[in-house]
């Protein structure tokens, strides 16, 4: 079959399984729009800035598991992806971007809209391509899809010259094994670490878990709640590890870290065994590292092999794939009680109980948590929710258990505000069945409110909940601790969000007292396609627990208890 | 001199001979801000394979780290802490001397029988020795040379490949663009 390089390209995001694709067409790229026509089996998704694409593409795939697809032209629409890149980079999203290039013979000329991306995005991405020959396009593909999904996943980019996607080929789709001599991601621990691993774990008197997004990745969901129950280890998430473990479950304690729970923290703190299961020990989960879980032995296993012993030293150290490693170490475990050690952690939970802001707030305004609360009140807590950043994203991590995996999608490492909108749009398409929040502040929301033109045009049946303060809440937060309240760029003017959302024929309701809450969230349940409510709540609201960065992690700033208070 | 030594690692990276492979290490490097001391590329006798010698100061990064890390890059076949193994090193230098007058000329040709050096260039003013020998004693020939006058000094890196039997290949075979003559099919080496 003789097809062109566009075609070649439409083929084998065919054979991957490719239902829809997020981005925006131009020059360098217009072959591949052209061959578009021909595959209506993918649907393209028009969005209104590439970075929306890359967000979507992002969000689809940590929906669904599967390979998120986005597609820009040359240049600045390849630029534009960077954001995005970085983000599923960070997470180890697996993603993967096409990007129209200018033709061979001007590459390296400044020719118009030409950008060095495989240069540009070199640090952003886990790997990336320039095809310079039609032969390799679908070897490249292929790989660039199984680069993006296998080991610990991330994006990839292919960048495909507009002369290569013009070019015409007898096309043979390759079958048969991938070759990539220098990509062998670790799966299966060997026995002696295995040994060494049943062998702590079954001394622990004190012992936690860890849980990452690695958990999710790998499928390890069943396996880590066999660990759990069995020996009667309590379970701290990390932010992306949120859906490990059902957080009603009486063994887990929530979010770890800055703005983690404080018994979580105390625990990790007081515990004599850490057994972190796919996280990275990042610093807004340890704290001051000199300081971090001093008295623990540490187990760690990853599929990543570079992130063992990077920022944690640890006692044993497995690269591979959780899953796997874990059912290696289960028939060892022995069942125990921990009770002692439970106990405490229940004391802790206690006090913080006691310290909650959604039992001691006393001020008149609505306040996030509140919303948040109700939020998951009223959507069952089934939702799933897609954060931006900043205290509202907290928020969400304190006040939305999530009970399955895959629920909550936010941006972590990177912290990209501009993430919420075009991620839950992304993450509706993957999961057209499931209830699509995006929660988002007033701040991050306006970095990417395009993208309620292509909710709109799409007719996305995505609810968005802005969290309005009129301020960049979190960086307020720390202007009020650490810079003596000089709210320098924090302070927003806003448009009138409903306004807006009416422009785009989104309806939406304005909220300001608790009391509105549960109808405004059952308007936007009822409405098939895309809904917009304003929640407006107090400017100066806090976020705690709170671990200053690079403070040890059990010196937290707390909510003081209520009769701390009256004296 | 041994503390400087032992802050010093060799490493051996086996690499796809594809372009922009040098960058995706130099990268590596930077973004992980880890510090290089020399970085050498070169063929194999596989033309669709390159080896690497880098030698990384280890104060601010384990040398794990870095083998990790750069096992990481797809096109990074194989890694080599040598350090660990019996291992050859070598590093070659390009010295120009001032030679105007007999005693210092005398003085070099001196120098060059004493160490791995060889005049490989004379003129009536200047003459350029070549020295090739571990980094240790490339270093001990520079500072002998030193106060005579050098005026000009280049060097390669170290290159290094361990001791006996245990061969650092790979049976790889590429699917595309098996390089001729050292170059990749587009004609760009590395």
């Amino acid at each position: 079959m003789l097809l062109s390089g566009a075609e070649i390209i439409m083929e084998c995001l065919l054979r991957e399984g490719v239902d829809v694709m997020f981005g925006y067409p131009g020059g360098a790229i217009l072959p591949t729009y052209d061959a578009m026509t021909k595959y209506p089996q993918i649907h393209h998704v028009l969005v209104r800035h590439e970075q929306g694409a890359s967000h979507m593409a992002d969000g689809y795939a940590r929906a669904t598991g599967k390979v998120g697809v986005c597609i820009a032209t040359s240049g600045p629409g390849a630029t534009n992806l960077v954001t995005g890149l970085a983000t599923a980079m960070m997470d180890s999203v697996p993603v993967v971007a096409i990007t129209g290039q200018v033709g061979r013979a001007a590459i390296g000329t400044d020719a118009f809209q030409e950008t060095d991306v495989t240069g540009v995005t070199l640090p952003v991405t886990k790997h990336n391509y320039l095809v310079t020959d039609i032969h390799e396009l679908a070897y490249v593909i292929k790989e660039a899809f199984h680069i993006a999904r296998t080991g610990r996943p991330g994006p990839v980019l292919i960048d495909i010259p507009k002369d290569v996607q013009n070019e015409k080929i007898e096309f043979v789709y390759p079958e048969g094994e991938i070759r990539l001599p220098g990509y062998q991601p670790p799966n299966a621990a060997n026995d002696d670490d295995v040994r060494r691993a049943i062998q702590l774990i079954n001394q622990a008197e004190r012992p936690i878990i860890l849980a990452g997004h690695g958990i999710l990745m790998s499928g390890a969901v069943g396996e880590l709640r066999e660990l759990v129950e069995r020996a009667q280890i309590p379970v701290a998430l990390t932010l992306l590890g949120k859906g490990a473990m059902p957080e009603d479950h009486p063994l887990v304690l929530g979010m770890m870290g800055m703005h983690g729970h404080a018994a979580t923290n105390y625990a990790i703190q007081e515990s004599d065994l850490l057994i972190a299961l796919g996280m990275r020990f990042d610093d807004r989960v340890t704290g001051n590292l000199k300081t971090y879980a001093v008295n623990a032995k540490k187990i760690h296993i990853d599929i990543d092999p570079s992130e063992l012993n990077k920022n944690v030293k640890v006692d044993v150290g497995i690269a591979g794939d959780l899953r796997t490693v874990l059912t290696q170490i289960l028939p060892g475990v022995e069942a125990q009680q921990h009770q002692t050690w439970l106990n405490r952690i229940r004391d802790w939970q206690e006090d913080a109980n006691e310290r909650d802001i959604l039992h001691t707030y006393d001020g008149t305004g609505m306040i996030a948590a509140q919303v948040i609360n109700d939020l998951w009140k009223y959507t069952d807590g089934e939702a799933i929710t897609v954060t931006d950043v900043g205290q509202h994203q907290m928020l969400e991590a304190q006040y939305y258990p999530h009970r399955r995996p895959a629920t909550l999608l936010t941006s972590g490492g990177l912290g990209t505000m501009g993430f919420g909108l075009p991620a839950a749009i992304g993450a509706k398409f993957g999961r057209p069945d499931e209830e699509v929040w995006a929660i988002v502040g007033d701040g991050g929301f306006q970095m990417t409110l395009c993208e309620l033109a292509t909710a709109a045009q799409e007719n996305v049946n995505v609810n968005i909940a802005i969290i309005n303060n009129g301020f960049l809440g979190m960086v307020r937060q720390w202007q009020e601790i650490f810079y003596e309240q000089r709210y320098q760029s924090t302070p927003m003017f806003n448009p009138d969000f409903c306004k807006l959302a009416e422009a785009y024929g989104i309806p939406s309701k304005r909220v300001t007292e608790r009391a509105q809450i549960q109808e405004a969230v059952e308007f936007a349940r009822r409405i098939d396609g895309p809904v917009l409510i304003e929640f407006v709540v107090v400017k100066e609201d806090m976020v705690f627990p709170m671990v200053p960065a690079g403070a040890d992690l059990d010196k937290m700033i707390r909510r003081p208890k209520p009769t701390e208070r009256k004296k | 001199m041994s503390e400087c030594e032992s802050t010093k690692q060799t490493v051996v990276a086996l690499v796809e001979n594809k372009p922009g492979v040098l960058n995706r290490v130099a990268s590596l490097f930077r973004r992980r801000n880890y510090n290089v001391d020399s970085l050498t590329v070169g063929r194999t006798q596989k033309p669709h394979i390159s080896r690497m010698t880098i030698v990384v100061d280890t104060k601010r990064a384990n040398v794990q780290q870095i083998v990790e890390n750069l096992r990481k890059l797809v096109n990074v076949i194989d890694v080599r802490h040598i350090s660990n193994e019996p291992h050859i090193s070598r590093d070659l230098a390009l010295i120009k001397v001032r030679t105007n007058d007999a005693d210092s000329y005398n003085q070099v040709t001196e120098i060059c029988e004493r160490y791995p050096a060889r005049i490989v260039d004379m003129g009536s003013k200047v003459a350029i020795v070549e020295v090739t020998a571990s980094e240790s004693v490339v270093e001990e020939v520079i500072e002998k040379l030193r106060p005579i006058g050098i005026v000009e000094l280049v060097r390669t890196g170290v290159v290094a490949m361990g001791r006996g039997t245990r061969i650092h290949d790979t049976q790889y075979e590429p699917t595309f663009g098996v390089p001729v003559n050292g170059t990749s099919n587009n004609g760009v080496l590395i």
